[in-house]
């Protein structure tokens, strides 16, 4: 929550410590995972480890975590709200909810917006929304070209001091090359990040799906997944001339992943991306034209999921998002070519990444260090980590205790949810934002 | 003003091409003998007759009006007769080659020939094909000898030397004739040559030109004597290189917070027409260590100096 409700605790800062004791510590920053305890005192964590596992500083509130995972609060790096211009779709409030109940304290808000969060006076706003109605951090991507166009470059450097923490060409790529390097090289002068959705438009253009047998047999029109990996390497080739940071947002086959590789081997500033349903999903999941399963870029073969999975598991990819994007009914049940293209996934993300764990495709650790401190990292904030000083973002789960996606209950305002139905095991029992409990399982959201 | 009083006169040459390749020689030379002619310039009786019956011609297929203006004052008050020749109303337009527009004005035997080209390269190959003198008033993004020249000259009257002053040339390097020149000649002369722009505003390889490159103004202006303002062209600030211009004047535009990185007795330049509000303060552009107009009187000066040392080398039969 904002530090203005953590002011407002009780004066003795005794009384104003509350103990997590009886956790399991997991702290992928530091890779350790052990039984302990930790202490948040005005909204940052004060104190943790093993000695606290039974015994709380005196007159500090004590919470039994009953041995279950605390862990560093996800951080999101690619959800699109429709606030501004879309609200029948979703809120920075409801998404906020959506994220607090998924155990995400951080979203970054991405700038398909109407209008384009192309200007500074956006950035006030979509900040000054956030902080009145939001209950997890928000971030804002700003649109690296002006309108989303992919023609002229926004004002990059003014954005970026209003706050903008990354630049986005959102859910479409810079054609123009001349355009995506001029990106690249002004945005190098002021340090700024650009992330980069890879798909060339002219490959993609009428493609429902991922182009093979599965799109052959049903009738759709598909996209090659080299229309991906062709971006990938032009946009690897103008980072090497340039010298910009650079981040493909979500891959999807095992190709552009290599690309990616082996521009890290030669010691680019490149990082990537891969989407929870690119992990968890196929194209074969489409069955009967299921348009929940339409997302971009599209699900691709079982081998690709395989392949993003391995990745993960050996630190090439470098963080997950949910790529939350809410899709009202209006738009979804459509026939499949003409449905919208997009899958909430802020409240199954960590339940849905843990089925990755539980299939032993990927270690604890490593697969919450995708979600909190190399997003953290990536894109320098504070949160992301159990360490004394950080903000107290965290989130409180059992990850084996099983349930059933029912997509009327979640949160989020929009229901297209591809794991609708699914059986998950793991469930966020508690999230906090800077020491505040913003979400309790079983409790009412408020506000 | 005339050559035969200063005996360390040395510019052995027919055409004004280029700055680089200059010697510090040659371009004191230069200065001391524009340094004569803004004393000139200043007196009541500005006419005189070094040029008496020579025709000097401006080839413009630029529009430009302060060069254009300031070469033809020069040649005029060297006693030339001037002609002026603008794209708009040469043939140039129907469809002439630049030979052969070359051609034909060295048909009608002109002296001098004063020539400014959109292509880099256009005012060498011209003089190529011609027999008189030939002058760069600006070839693309590659040279502006004079401008660097009377640049120079401005600083030396101002500050009594170049060498060990540390110049930052700031802006629109990467289109920048105005710069390449200013680079060899400062060079030359032993200062310190710092590049001030975003990098989508600079050349590949910049330093590698004999300057130190800076992407941060406040970082580039520290401790300098000379800031020296380049223009941004209005069509390069919409998004194509730089997102705005309200962007670009934060960040690149000349204001006093960024001046006070600079020495207090530090000179402000602009080669003009400024962008007042783009590249540069309206308030600092009139400033009292502005010398921006000091930059136009000594273009005068040097062109007449230029003028003269090429009519050295002009058949007197």
């Amino acid at each position: 929550m904002t530090p203005a409700a953590a002011k407002s605790g009780p004066a003795t800062s005794d009384a104003a410590a509350t103990a997590f004791l009886n956790a399991r510590l997991v702290n992928p920053a530091s890779g350790r995972d052990e039984p302990g305890g930790l202490v948040v005192r005005e909204g940052l964590i004060s104190d943790l480890g093993p000695h606290l596992r039974r015994n709380a500083p005196a007159g500090a509130a004590v919470i039994d975590c009953e041995g279950h995972v605390l862990a560093p609060g996800l951080i999101d790096c690619q959800v699109f709200t429709g606030d501004p211009g879309q609200e029948h779709r979703e809120t920075l409030k409801t998404a906020s909810f959506a994220a607090a109940a998924g155990g995400v304290t951080t979203i970054v808000c991405m700038p398909d917006t109407e209008p384009v969060i192309d200007q500074v006076a956006l950035v006030d706003y979509v900040q000054r929304r956030a902080r009145e109605r939001a209950i997890v951090n928000v971030r804002i991507m700003a649109a690296a070209t002006r309108g989303l166009k992919g023609e002229e470059m926004a004002e990059i450097g003014l954005l970026q001091r209003a706050g903008a923490i990354a630049f986005s060409n959102g859910k479409s790529s810079i054609a123009n090359t001349r355009v995506m390097r001029n990106v690249l090289l002004y945005a190098k002068d002021f340090g700024a990040l650009v992330v980069h959705h890879t798909e060339d438009p002219y490959l993609s253009a009428g493609a429902a799906m991922n182009s093979g047998e599965v799109a052959t047999r049903i009738g759709l029109p598909g996209v090659n997944k080299a229309a991906e990996t062709i971006v990938v390497e032009r946009d690897v080739r103008l980072v090497e001339i340039t010298g910009g940071r650079y981040h493909a947002a979500t891959l999807s086959c095992a190709e552009s992943l290599d690309v990616i590789r082996k521009a890290k081997a030669r010691k680019l500033p490149v990082t990537c991306g891969v989407s929870i349903n690119h992990l968890t999903l196929n194209e074969n999941d489409i069955g009967p034209y299921r348009t929940f399963f339409k997302v971009r870029p599209p699900l691709r073969a079982e081998d690709d999921r395989a392949a993003m999975v391995r990745g993960l598991a050996a630190g090439d990819i470098d963080v997950i998002v949910s790529s939350h994007d809410p899709q009202d009914a209006d738009v979804k049940r459509r026939p499949f070519a003409e449905a919208a293209d997009g899958a909430i996934g802020l409240e199954t993300l960590l339940a849905a990444a843990l089925r990755l764990y539980h299939n032993d495709e990927i270690g604890l650790l490593p697969l919450l260090r995708a979600m909190t401190i190399n997003p953290a990292k990536l894109l320098g904030l504070p949160a992301g980590r159990l360490e004394k000083g950080a903000p107290a973002d965290l989130v409180l789960f059992d990850p084996d205790v099983p349930w059933v996606v029912d997509r009327e209950q979640l949160r989020a305002r929009s229901k297209n949810s591809p794991f609708d139905e699914s059986k998950l095991q793991g469930r966020v029992l508690r999230t906090l934002v800077a020491g505040d409990t913003v979400y309790q399982y079983g409790e009412r959201p408020r506000g | 003003m005339t050559i035969a009083a200063t005996s360390s006169f040395y510019f052995p040459r027919r055409h004004l091409l280029t700055c680089e390749g200059l010697s510090a020689k040659e371009i004191n030379s230069l200065l001391d003998l524009a340094d004569k002619a803004a004393e000139v310039n200043r007196q009541i009786d500005k006419k005189r007759d070094v040029l008496r019956g020579r025709t000097l011609i401006n080839l413009f297929f630029e529009v430009s009006t302060r060069t254009q203006s300031s070469f033809e004052l020069a040649g005029k008050r060297l006693g030339a007769d001037v002609m002026n020749m603008n794209v708009s109303t040469s043939s140039v337009q129907k469809g002439e080659t630049l030979i052969d527009t070359a051609m034909t004005l060295n048909a009608m035997r002109p002296d001098i020939i004063v020539v400014r080209h959109h292509a880099a390269g256009a005012v060498e190959l011209l003089s190529q094909k011609v027999d008189c003198s030939v002058i760069n008033a600006g070839d693309g993004a590659h040279e502006h000898p004079t401008q660097a020249l009377l640049d120079a000259l401005t600083i030396r009257r101002a500050k009594g030397r170049l060498a060990g002053l540390t110049v930052a040339i700031c802006g629109d390097i990467l289109h920048s004739r105005v710069a390449r020149s200013n680079i060899h000649v400062l060079n030359t002369l032993g200062a310190r040559v710092r590049l001030v722009a975003p990098s989508t505003l600079l050349p590949p390889a910049a330093d590698r030109l004999g300057a130190e490159v800076f992407t941060d103004m406040w970082e580039g202006l520290q401790g300098c004597d000379i800031v020296m303002m380049l223009r941004l062209q209005r069509e390069r600030m919409q998004g194509a290189y730089v997102p705005s211009t309200r962007e670009y004047y934060h960040f690149f535009g000349l204001d006093h917070d960024k001046l006070s990185r600079a020495k207090p007795d530090a000179l402000i330049m602009h080669p003009g027409p400024m962008n007042r509000g783009v590249e540069i303060a309206s308030a600092i552009a009139d400033h009292s260590r502005s010398v921006i107009q000091d930059q136009v009187e000594m273009g005068v000066a040097v062109r007449m100096a230029v003028l003269e040392a090429l009519a050295r080398h002009l058949p007197n039969q």
